[in-house]
């Protein structure tokens, strides 16, 4: 099984692009359920879990898959429970899982736990990780007609017998999955990025349903590819902001476009 | 006639409040039963129970294997949804396992054109965002459909057509529950009437549940109110 720990960049060139695939499809659906900031809150449940792996010397995606889970069904049950939105309870957990995050992680390591680094991946994270954004797309496409009614109208989606707190539990559990993956490249400070920036340039491209998820997929992936470009020719960037200032730029010009159709 | 749902005995508490208390009511094949009530007096909870949306205490019972439609009274989501009415059919129609056909029946039964299936949701008129929501509750051929208040900000025309579309379904045989202010359509079409909020709940045919005393008694608001449709329909 030698072969399985073979490490190479390009994995993680791969990877990177495929986890842009889901995060453009996830985040078009964040955006059209108002989430969009509990994606970028939600990574920063990554920091404690982050920080207990460096402590303990295991591997830092575990540490961190451990909180994000957790942290997302404690997410889901305070919401059920309590009534709050979702943002007052992301709020909430987030405040305290940054706070106990930055406390606990070695200083030397907060860095690259908070922006993220370049590593070369081995083929057995390659293939997990390939496995997780296979599963990701598949999950969110056989989930998607329940979310477009659910984010319509509970009341509607419930008389079409859905079960709404299931769909709600599991777009969650993606959307954490999907920050999962992209914890290595892109760090928890700006794993949420990647899901916030190209669903809003797909959103200011387009108004019809289909081409506003692809316009999202394209964004993203243009995001990490010419990022990642940049990230290679200026190192001292780092992967993380490098993808953010290419999404970033796209939005500025999904802004201009638009104002320039409305001026014509 | 085997009823299509039955509840008996259902209160709702929300909050630590008592919201409905011993409601009891029968929906059977073609009938329409109106919700009357004053504003706060839990119709559109009513509604939500029945869908299972909020605990309860009692029985509601629905008809084994009944598929449902409803029209809420408002939708909370984001009008600015890249999405369009043909979008929220055809999810509906995949998860149902419908065909083209049922969508079309559905789509022609409530007069929406190509042009506004494929328009953007913000940017249609009330009547028309009325009538998709219509759709939406039809597809399927449901043997019930719930509307909550279908008609709260249409103007008198399109209003006029949304309770002809609603006589025309009960005529092919869906059952239908409506929660109305307008008591001149609770006459017109209703064929069971249902009172919530002060006092206990009434139950039956609106001739026989109707009567002045009941109403004054519903609104608290003085005889002259209802007045002009006592002596219309002759109570």
């Amino acid at each position: 099984m030698a072969w399985l720990s073979h490490v190479s960049p390009g994995y993680s060139v791969v990877l990177a692009l495929l986890f842009a695939v889901a995060a453009g499809l996830v985040g078009s659906f964040g955006l059209m359920k108002r989430m969009l900031l509990a994606g970028d809150v939600i990574s920063h449940l990554a920091l404690p879990g982050f920080g207990l792996a460096f402590l303990l010397k295991i591997n830092p995606l575990v540490g961190a898959a451990t909180t994000l889970f957790l942290g997302t069904l404690l997410i889901w049950k305070l919401q059920k429970k309590t009534g709050l939105a979702t943002e007052n309870v992301i709020g909430v957990v987030f405040a305290a899982a940054l706070g106990i995050g930055a406390a606990i992680t070695p200083s030397d390591d907060l860095v690259e736990a908070l922006f993220g680094k370049t590593h070369a991946t081995s083929l057995f994270g390659f293939l997990l990780g390939s496995l997780a954004v296979a599963f990701i797309i598949a999950a969110m496409w056989r989930l998607r007609d329940r979310l477009v009614l659910t984010l319509f109208s509970p009341e509607v989606a419930t008389a079409t017998d859905i079960d709404v707190n299931r769909v709600n539990l599991y777009f969650l559990l993606l959307f954490s999955l999907t920050i999962l993956v992209g914890l290595r490249f892109m760090g928890a400070l700006l794993a949420g990025s990647l899901i916030i920036l190209p669903a809003a340039i797909g959103r200011r491209v387009t108004d019809k349903m289909s081409h506003f998820l692809l316009a999202s997929v394209v964004a993203s992936t243009i995001s990490v590819g010419v990022g990642l470009l940049l990230n290679a020719i200026f190192p001292k960037f780092g992967p993380g902001p490098s993808i953010v200032m290419v999404a970033a730029l796209l939005f500025a010009l999904s802004l201009a476009r638009n104002a320039r159709r409305a001026g014509a | 006639m085997k009823a299509i749902l039955s509840v008996k005995n259902l209160s709702v508490d929300l909050e630590g409040r008592r919201i409905l208390s011993g409601v009891n009511l029968e929906v059977g094949q073609g009938e329409m039963l109106a919700v009357i009530g004053p504003n706060g007096a839990g119709k559109t909870v009513l509604l939500k129970t029945l869908l299972h949306m909020f605990p309860y205490q009692g029985e509601i019972r629905w008809m084994e294997g009944v598929r449902v439609g409803y029209v809420p009274q408002r939708v909370a989501a984001d009008r600015q949804l890249p999405l369009s009415a043909g979008d929220l059919l055809t999810a509906k129609a995949r998860l149902l396992h419908l065909g083209r056909p049922e969508m079309e029946t559905a789509v022609s039964a409530t007069m929406l054109t190509p042009e506004l299936l494929n328009t953007n949701l913000g940017i249609l008129s009330g009547g028309q965002f009325q009538k998709v929501l219509m759709a939406l509750a039809l597809l399927g051929q449901p043997a019930v459909i719930l509307f909550d208040e279908p008609t709260a900000s249409l103007d008198e025309l399109t209003e006029e057509r949304v309770y002809e579309l609603l006589h025309r379904l009960q005529e092919t045989g869906i059952a239908v529950v409506l929660v109305s202010h307008d008591l001149s359509v609770v006459y017109r079409y209703a064929t069971m009437v249902l009172c919530v909020g002060n006092g206990s709940p009434c139950f039956g045919p609106p001739k026989e549940v109707l009567t002045p005393e009941a109403l004054e008694a519903l609104y608290s608001a003085p005889p002259r109110y209802y007045q002009h449709l006592i002596e219309h329909h002759g109570l």
